[in-house]
């Protein structure tokens, strides 16, 4: 046998690993987590994950030497009824093991970040208990998200979609009780719950997508699906893929959808860097890509799809502008980026958005990451006050809003500088990753629509000159407050991940280069999406993008940078008056969502609780209705004649009739043994006369 | 109508009759007496038939041992004559009714229905010689063996049982 | 020369008049005695069939029915003379606490 068709065929078996090593993580938490020391409890958890990310690697290098062949690996049957067969199948080829790396590869970074930001976090809300149940719900989001891109079917991809939906649910929540965003107290859990309704309402249209699929095709199996496409009519097809796109709006935080996202801000640091930046979110990203060969065969959904994700690129650019939280910023700007993936596998540029799919989780996770090390040194600097000066504990303090920061740079340099790079990646400067990835989208969208084009290019503009606030507002400047005056570093721990995604922000546009002989990632994809042309680099394109991104960052150092904000001082663009306020307001969409949906549907909630069941069903039906029409009954008589005459004197017939019948059989047993001998005499002549009369 | 069935019809009368006077006599003792009797002619009845060994095993077991047995019993209770009850008034017509459909029964069941056919021939030389009881020990000893020994341990259990029953409690027991 | 069926009535007769003592009698005593009749009659008619069938398997038998009815009365007057000593009587329908 051939060594290459062995290690091939070999390294398959540990498919089901990539799941069961996070829950075996997590089981060991769960069982030893109580007696264990933090460091072992965070140390378990990453071991298991960088395990599942090795996992990953050796399943990509097994495609690789199957020259990207799709290799399969059935652990169970699941449900097998009549000739409908339904399978826990894994898949493994070049788009399942690129997401497999960077799930488990990003993944495993944040664990180990987390560590010493969970270490801090659980000590500042006084709760340290807390530190083992945060990473045995990581690792099930690490188990669920390797089930939902390992599936071999649209079935088993839902049970991870569910999945990786709860987790988020249990993560946004982890802090239930308290707030994370300086609004209500409770204001965690119902940042959950909004999160959760709202990936409902996208569940509800991937369900539908799966009912037709199975009524029009039969099977949930990929391959099986992708190959009977062709037989089936457009108009079938077009319903699934909006309807998919109803679940790629809810998970992937698109319009409408998406407002679910910024309120996900309430998790801790890590999470909304793992799960709402990097991993989960672009798992509608995934969904449109492994749906290719449906969304390609109907141009209109693929024209809407893109036209989702333009808007929902400049919309979500345009509302980050004018936020002052950091982690709001950066999750406006996450729908943005969203925003370009969706539009560009709208677009057909399946690549392009898988490309920045990558890209975008390594520097949008460091940039949160980042950013959760700035709250943490900002919480530290209030840390240090409170108990300096000894009267700082009733104040409210945010320490996650830009205005109380400034000066940064000095505090925290390698936070700074790590943040920098990020920033230079997501603003599309080369040559960092961010600038490559971009630029492929929208030298697509340029080929593609005009429409689409302008939208993400004024998208992309906006990106650069909000980081740039960012970046003048947090880092430079004076300290607006005393906590950021007195700001910490971050141990170790926390920033060796930083910089290895910072390194990775910076190199990772090299995965797709767009010149001859670079196209990796690309053809490497093109094993599974099928090889399409590559397109070069095109100096208009590129030179337009990085003109306007380098203008909105001189823009913002005009605004911000050249005379930083002083302390109380308004933001300068509040003089643009409406404009502003919308961007801050975030176009007072959930003002909008409040008046549409909500507020009607408490009102129905209450007609129907107070008017349909309490007073109608309750109070008329039950107490007047039933209850009279009881009493009236009962007063012409039902008790004496129907009950005590009638059921009441049967029951007592019956006993009395049971107890006379006993009695008298019991003269039957009178202890004569004459008499016995009788009836045993009486026996033997009536069986004989059955005999005899027997024909 | 030879000699044969006229000394089978008086033997069964006199049979029949002994059984009514056991059935009648109110005195236990005369019971018992009817009973040696009729035990006596159904040896006869034995003798006829050609069984000899049961015929002598019916007098000395039976007719002997057993009914003296049963005289000794009677006259240690002194339970020879019992005084009238008045329980049960309907037992005993009704049990004559049982009786004559049951003698009706069988008579039909035997007659009409499988009536076994063949005629009893008076005993020969043979049956009654050393020969033929010779014959039945051997079956008696070989064939029916395991019986035969089951009846005797059956026999030793009811002489042990009985002594148990008899025996007078001395001190201890109660 | 008599038909064996003669034999049969007779043993029919017999049986039924010692039913009939079992169930009108009140002394025990004669009870059994009537049991051991009802016993003869069926002896009687196994004798009949074995003289018949020229074997001597009914012969056999009988003699084993005589042994255990030796046995029987042997347990059985044993037992009423434990029932006259407890009861003072023997009459059986004074002995009929097991009664319902």
């Amino acid at each position: 046998m051939h060594l290459s068709e062995t290690i091939s065929s070999g390294f398959l078996f540990l498919a089901p690993w990539l799941v069961f090593l996070p829950l075996i993580g997590l089981l060991v938490n769960i069982v030893f987590g109580g007696r264990m020391s933090e460091n072992l409890v965070g140390g378990i958890a990453s071991a298991f994950s960088g395990a599942a990310f090795a996992v990953s690697v050796l399943l990509a290098y097994s495609v690789s030497l199957a020259h990207g062949e799709t290799l399969r690996w059935t652990l169970a049957e699941w449900i097998h009824i009549g000739d409908v067969s339904l399978d826990w199948t894994f898949r493994a080829d070049s788009l399942s093991t690129t997401m497999m790396l960077v799930v488990s590869g990003v993944g495993t970074l944040i664990h180990i970040y987390a560590i010493g930001y969970m270490h801090e976090d659980v000590r500042f809300k006084n709760d340290p208990a807390r530190f083992r149940r945060f990473f045995v719900f990581l690792n099930l989001f690490i188990a669920a998200m390797m089930i939902l891109v390992s599936g071999d079917s649209y079935l088993m991809l839902f049970v991870g979609w569910e999945g990786v939906g709860l987790c988020s649910f249990l993560l946004i929540g982890f802090w239930y009780e308290m707030d994370t965003l300086a609004r209500p107290s409770w204001s965690n859990s119902k940042a959950a719950v909004k999160a959760f309704v709202a990936n409902r309402v996208g569940d509800f249209g991937f369900l539908i997508a799966s009912f037709i699929m199975f009524w029009a095709f039969g099977s949930f199996q990929f391959d099986a699906v992708f190959a009977k496409a062709p037989e089936i009519q457009t108009g079938v097809i077009l319903a699934i893929t909006l309807f998919f796109l109803v679940g790629v709006a809810g998970k992937s935080a698109q319009i409408p959808l998406y407002v679910w996202l910024p309120d996900a801000m309430a998790g801790p640091t890590p999470v909304s860097a793992l799960i709402h930046a990097a991993t989960m979110v672009t798992a509608g990203v995934y969904l449109v890509t492994r749906s290719a060969p449906l969304y390609s065969s109907v141009p209109e959904a693929q024209n809407i799809v893109a036209l989702v994700g333009a808007v929902t690129a400049l919309f979500a650019a345009t509302i980050a502008v004018g936020q002052y939280d950091i982690k709001k910023v950066l999750a406006y700007s996450t729908i943005s980026q969203l925003g370009f993936m969706v539009a560009a596998v709208g677009m057909g540029a399946y690549v392009a958005g898988m490309f920045h799919l990558v890209t975008h989780a390594f520097f949008k996770a460091l940039l949160f990451l980042a950013a959760g090390s700035v709250i943490l040194g900002m919480e530290r600097g209030h840390h240090h006050l409170a108990h300096g000066h000894g009267g700082h504990h009733g104040e409210t303090f945010d320490p996650g809003d830009m205005r109380n920061m400034g000066g940064l740079r000095k505090t925290m340099p390698v936070t700074f500088w790590v943040y920098m790079i990020g920033t230079l990646a997501l603003a599309g400067i080369a040559p960092f990753a961010g600038f490559w990835s971009k630029d492929e989208i929208l030298l697509d969208a340029s080929h593609h629509s005009q429409a689409v084009y302008w939208l993400l290019t004024i998208a992309a503009f906006c990106t650069a000159f909000y980081m740039g606030r960012q970046i003048w507002m947090v880092f430079f400047g004076e300290a607006r407050h005393e906590a950021a005056a007195h700001a910490e570093e971050s141990p170790k721990v926390m920033t060796v991940p930083l910089m290895i995604l910072a390194a990775l922000s910076l190199l990772g546009g090299a995965l797709n280069l767009p010149f001859d002989g670079f196209h990796n990632l690309g053809h490497w994809l093109g094993h599974t999406l099928g090889e399409v042309e590559a397109l070069g680099l095109n100096l208009q394109v590129a030179g337009i993008s990085t003109a306007l991104a380098l203008l909105a960052i001189l823009i913002s150092w005009l605004i911000y940078g050249r005379k930083p904000l002083a302390k109380n001082q308004s933001d300068p663009l509040e003089s643009f008056g409406l404009l502003f306020k919308g961007m801050n307001r975030k176009w007072w969409v959930d003002e909008l969502y409040q008046f549409l949906v909500i507020t009607p549907y408490v009102k129905i909630s209450h007609f129907l609780a107070d008017v349909i069941d309490w007073r109608f069903w309750h109070d008329w039906f039950h107490e007047t209705v039933l209850l009279g029409a009881y009493n009236w009954a009962s007063a012409i008589g039902l008790n004496v004649y129907a009950d005590q005459k009638g059921i009441d004197a049967f029951a007592n017939w019956l006993g009395a009739a049971t107890q006379r019948l006993s009695a008298a059989t019991r003269k039957v047993q009178n202890g004569f043994v004459r008499s016995y001998a009788l009836s045993v005499f009486l026996g033997v002549v009536v069986i004989l006369g059955y005999l005899l009369l027997k024909p | 109508m030879n000699i044969d069935f006229i000394l089978f019809l008086v033997l069964a009368l006199a049979a029949i009759a002994t059984a009514l006077g056991m059935l009648l006599s109110r005195n236990a003792v005369y019971s018992a007496l009817f009973l040696v009797l009729n035990f006596a002619v159904v040896a006869v009845f034995y003798l006829l038939l050609g069984a000899p060994f049961i015929a002598m095993a019916q007098v000395t077991v039976y007719a002997g041992a057993i009914m003296v047995l049963f005289l000794f019993v009677i006259m240690l209770l002194g339970a020879d004559e019992l005084a009238p009850g008045k329980a049960l008034p309907w037992q005993r017509p009704l049990a004559a009714t049982l009786a004559v459909v049951l003698v009706i029964e069988a008579a039909y069941l035997l007659l009409a229905r499988g009536a076994p056919s063949g005629l009893v021939t008076p005993p020969t030389e043979y049956t009654n010689s050393t020969e033929s009881l010779r014959e039945m020990a051997l079956a008696l000893f070989g064939q029916y063996l395991l019986p035969f020994e089951i009846t005797s341990i059956l026999l030793l259990v009811a002489m042990v049982g009985a002594i148990v029953l008899a025996k007078q409690e001395k001190g201890g027991r109660r | 020369m008599v038909p064996v069926n003669y034999y049969i009535i007779l043993s029919a007769i017999l049986f039924t008049l010692g039913a009939l003592g079992v169930l009108v009698r009140r002394n025990p005593l004669i009870m059994f005695m009537s049991i051991e009749l009802m016993l003869n009659a069926a002896n009687l008619a196994m004798v009949a069939f074995s003289s018949v069938n020229h074997s001597f398997s009914g012969q056999i038998f009988v003699f084993f029915v005589i042994a255990v009815a030796a046995a029987e009365v042997a347990v059985g007057l044993a037992l009423i003379v434990q029932i006259f000593k407890s009861k003072h009587t023997i009459n059986v329908d004074d002995v009929n606490s097991l009664k319902g």
